[in-house]
């Protein structure tokens, strides 16, 4: 197990989850005093089998579902619905299908506030960002898949949030755009020093990633480790996945992970 | 609909709308709207009556022939329409349009050309469900997938085989579905029909309370009337129901 | 060959050429004494548009129709959006609209002679309860039919409720909601048609009931096929405001989410 370090973060965290717990109406146990923290400036992943629970976690971050049990803090402060602070990417885009890219980008803005003049130059500078500069007047429907996501993502990112929370974006896209999002988010993390939550149930697309992996087990879910991953990312992207450091880590959590799907 | 813990149902809204009403009746607030209770007691009083029977007798019937009729006429002609690009082509901007035209405006000129019988009621009925009909058995036919098109020639169905076998029951849902709503229309047809032809059916007795101003007995009639529509409309989602099992599962 | 037989345009020239001529030999078989020739129609049509009478009687006629509509457009998407948004709204007024959506209501016209007279108001209010049903209804459904994610997304961008209702639910609804105008005027022509053939007499109503008084079947004839062209063209215009208001891109948006008329 010389590749991951199990030690205890040495940054300081920007969300701190205590003894969360979530039942659903009807009896089902999602969460089962969950309790993690999330190092400010990194990203950290919340890896799991289906069902887990892990969207739910990232929603009772996100202040959008009340824990039955147990508290969040963001930055010091407890979480009581959804906040400036932090920002969610949808996992099916959730976009706006009546309004331009240039719209929907801008919609966090607008709803502070911001006059349109300014909103649409800060929106502008971020579609150009994620790679989408001369579709601004373009409608989700004209977009594929892996465009619809970049919106959302611009989206998250123009309203300048401390946490960015990200449930499972790349699933809705196919293999190659995907591979590139891994690629193009681990340029964003670097540019951005944003703290990232990140939901994904692919255990190759976590290591890569990732600075932090927390494994969730089945439902009633409850922390089942802490991986940080020990690989260099100053390299060329492709040659990351076939650092063995890598394939080593992802399969150790494979192993793991297997006895929940037998 | 929630009150604290309790689940309320949506029907008993249809209570507290009945005792609104009793009061408002009762405080004699407005000579059009009687006591609730005095229309459901001229309810009893009048269905047993002759005159009402006769009524019944002679709408109730021309309703099931114009229904019959809008059936046997539209189901095939929906059917011819789905299943021919021509026919569908030449025919759809029709039915299309009096789908959605005021029917009532054509009318007077059954009326005209009928006299003031029973045959006038019987063709409002069919001009009023027959659209619908057609349209909804058109789109059953047009929903029918492929491959079990290709299934019934490859196993050499014939044409009436097909057809009697594999089609009709294929569409059969969205032909229900088309039958129900052309029995609402036809309900507002017979009334329409019967509001302008004021001499037989119902028509006549409209005709007898409103003359004479007797509110209660006119409430009752209607209610009778809406009462019946609402059964008829439930017998037919039981029906549809009944098919419903593979419905969602043809494509 | 056959690419050009079943050609759109010319089909539809075609049946129409079929309907006139058939209307043309029914009329000088002659199936009924009370049956003129599709010439005499368009000829009394025409002596009609000349004379003004119909210009005259098309405005009458239209005033009724028009208080009626706009009020029932203006009440009835309300109603339908508070119904929407408020489960006791809902509860209070469904099963009302429900079952006056399909009892004849046609009905109840006497009874508004009875309660408010043979004059404009009886009038108003029958297009208003002939066309208010459905379009709640629509408008009910589309609101309570707003997909989570967004109202979700939403929320995560601290939309209050007012915006949520404003800038997300409302516009989420508007396919919905037009096609409950488009139904709701064409029951508001029923509506209208049948308040002056049984109310009083004026506008095209009354030339229709003074011909066929007289045995003028031209004019009569003349009279209804025009009222019907008329109210189907003024429910196209609603679509062609529709897509106006709208715009090219959303077209695709309002096609998906219409539903069949009951």
């Amino acid at each position: 197990m010389q590749n991951e370090k199990q030690s205890r973060p040495s940054t300081p965290a920007m969300v701190q989850v205590r003894g969360v717990s979530k039942v659903y109406e009807g009896g089902v146990e999602a969460l089962n005093g969950i309790t993690l923290e999330f190092p400010q400036g990194q990203l950290t992943s919340l890896l799991g089998p289906s069902g887990c629970g892990k969207t739910t976690l990232l929603k009772i971050i996100a202040g959008l579902i009340t824990p039955t049990a147990g508290e969040v803090h963001v930055d010091g402060k407890k979480v009581t619905g959804p906040g400036p602070e932090r920002a969610f990417v949808f996992q099916d885009f959730a976009l706006m299908p009546w309004a331009d890219v240039m719209r929907n980008v801008a919609f966090g803005l607008e709803l502070k506030g911001v006059k349109r003049s300014e909103r649409e130059a800060i929106a502008s500078k971020y579609i150009q960002a994620v790679g989408l500069k001369d579709f601004e007047r373009a409608h989700p429907h004209e977009l594929s898949g892996g465009m619809r996501q970049r919106v959302g993502l611009a989206r998250a990112l123009a309203v300048n949030a401390k946490v960015l929370l990200m449930d499972e974006p790349f699933s809705a896209v196919d293999e190659q755009t995907r591979r590139k999002f891994q690629e193009d988010l681990l340029q964003l993390i670097d540019r951005e020093r944003k703290t990232f939550i990140f939901v994904t149930h692919s255990i190759e697309e976590a290591v890569y990633v990732s600075d932090r992996v927390v494994l969730l087990s089945r439902r009633p879910s409850r922390v089942s480790a802490i991986i940080e991953p020990d690989i260099s990312r100053q390299d060329d992207p492709d040659k990351i996945r076939r650092d063995p450091a890598y394939l080593d880590t992802v399969e150790n959590i494979w192993q793991g992970l297997k006895h929940y799907v037998e | 609909m929630m009150i604290g813990r309790f689940r309320v149902p949506m029907l008993a809204s249809l209570l507290v709308w009945a005792v609104v009403w009793e009061i408002c009746g009762q405080s004699g607030a407005s000579l059009v709207i009687p006591p609730l209770s005095n229309i459901f007691r001229r309810i009893v009083e009048i269905v047993p009556t002759p005159s009402f029977m006769n009524a019944l007798w002679i709408t109730g019937r021309s309703f099931l022939l114009g229904n019959a009729i809008a059936v046997i006429i539209g189901v095939p002609l929906g059917i011819v329409m789905g299943r021919s690009l021509l026919a569908d082509r030449m025919l759809l901007p029709w039915v299309n349009m009096f789908l959605s035209a005021p029917l009532s405006a054509l009318v007077p000129v059954i009326m005209v050309l009928f006299g003031l019988g029973e045959k006038t009621i019987v063709l409002t009925v069919v001009l009023f469900a027959i659209w619908i009909i057609v349209l909804d058995a058109r789109a059953g036919v047009k929903g029918i997938s492929p491959s079990l098109v290709e299934m019934a020639r490859s196993f050499g169905a014939s044409p009436w085989q097909a057809f009697s076998r594999i089609y009709v029951w294929a569409a059969l849902p969205e032909i229900l579905s088309g039958i129900r709503l052309g029995l609402i229309r036809a309900v507002k047809g017979v009334v329409i029909g019967q509001l302008l032809v004021s001499i037989v059916g119902f028509g006549s007795l409209f005709e007898l309370y409103s003359s004479r101003f007797l509110m209660e007995h006119f409430w009752a009639l209607l209610f009778v009337l809406f009462i019946f529509a609402f059964v008829l409309n439930e017998i037919l989602v039981w029906l549809e129901r009944k098919v419903e099992y593979y419905a969602s599962s043809r494509h | 060959m056959r690419e050009g037989l079943t050609h759109p345009l010319l089909l539809r020239v075609l049946s129409v050429a079929l309907v006139v001529g058939a209307w043309e030999y029914a009329g000088r078989v002659p199936i009924s004494p009370a049956f003129p020739t599709f010439q005499e129609t368009f000829a009394a049509f025409l002596e009609m548009v000349k004379d003004g009478t119909l210009a005259k009687a098309t405005w009458i006629t239209l005033k009724p129709l028009a208080l009626g509509l706009f009020t029932s457009v203006v009440f009835g998407v309300a109603i339908g959006t508070l119904m929407g948004l408020n489960r006791f709204a809902e509860w209070l007024g469904s099963p009302v609209f429900i079952i006056a959506q399909s009892a004849p209501l046609a009905a109840l016209i006497p009874i508004l002679t009875f309660a408010y007279g043979i004059g404009l108001t009886s009038k108003v209010l029958t297009v208003c309860i002939m066309a208010m049903p459905v379009i709640v209804l629509n408008s009910l459904n589309a609101v309570r039919h707003t997909p989570n994610s967004l109202v979700e997304m939403g929320r995560a961008f601290l939309a209050s409720r007012a915006k949520l209702v404003t800038k997300i639910i409302l516009p989420a609804a508007s396919p919905m909601i037009f096609a409950g105008l488009r139904l709701g005027c064409a029951a508001g022509f029923v509506g209208v048609i049948l308040a002056e053939l049984l109310i009083t007499p004026t506008g095209i109503g009354d030339i229709i009931t003074y011909n066929q008084s007289i045995a003028e079947y031209p004019k009569m004839y003349a009279a209804i096929a025009f009222i019907i062209v008329f109210s189907v063209l003024f429910i196209e215009a609603i679509e062609w405001l529709e897509r106006a208001l709208f715009g090219r891109n959303k077209g695709q948006f309002h096609a998906e989410r219409e539903t069949v008329p009951a």
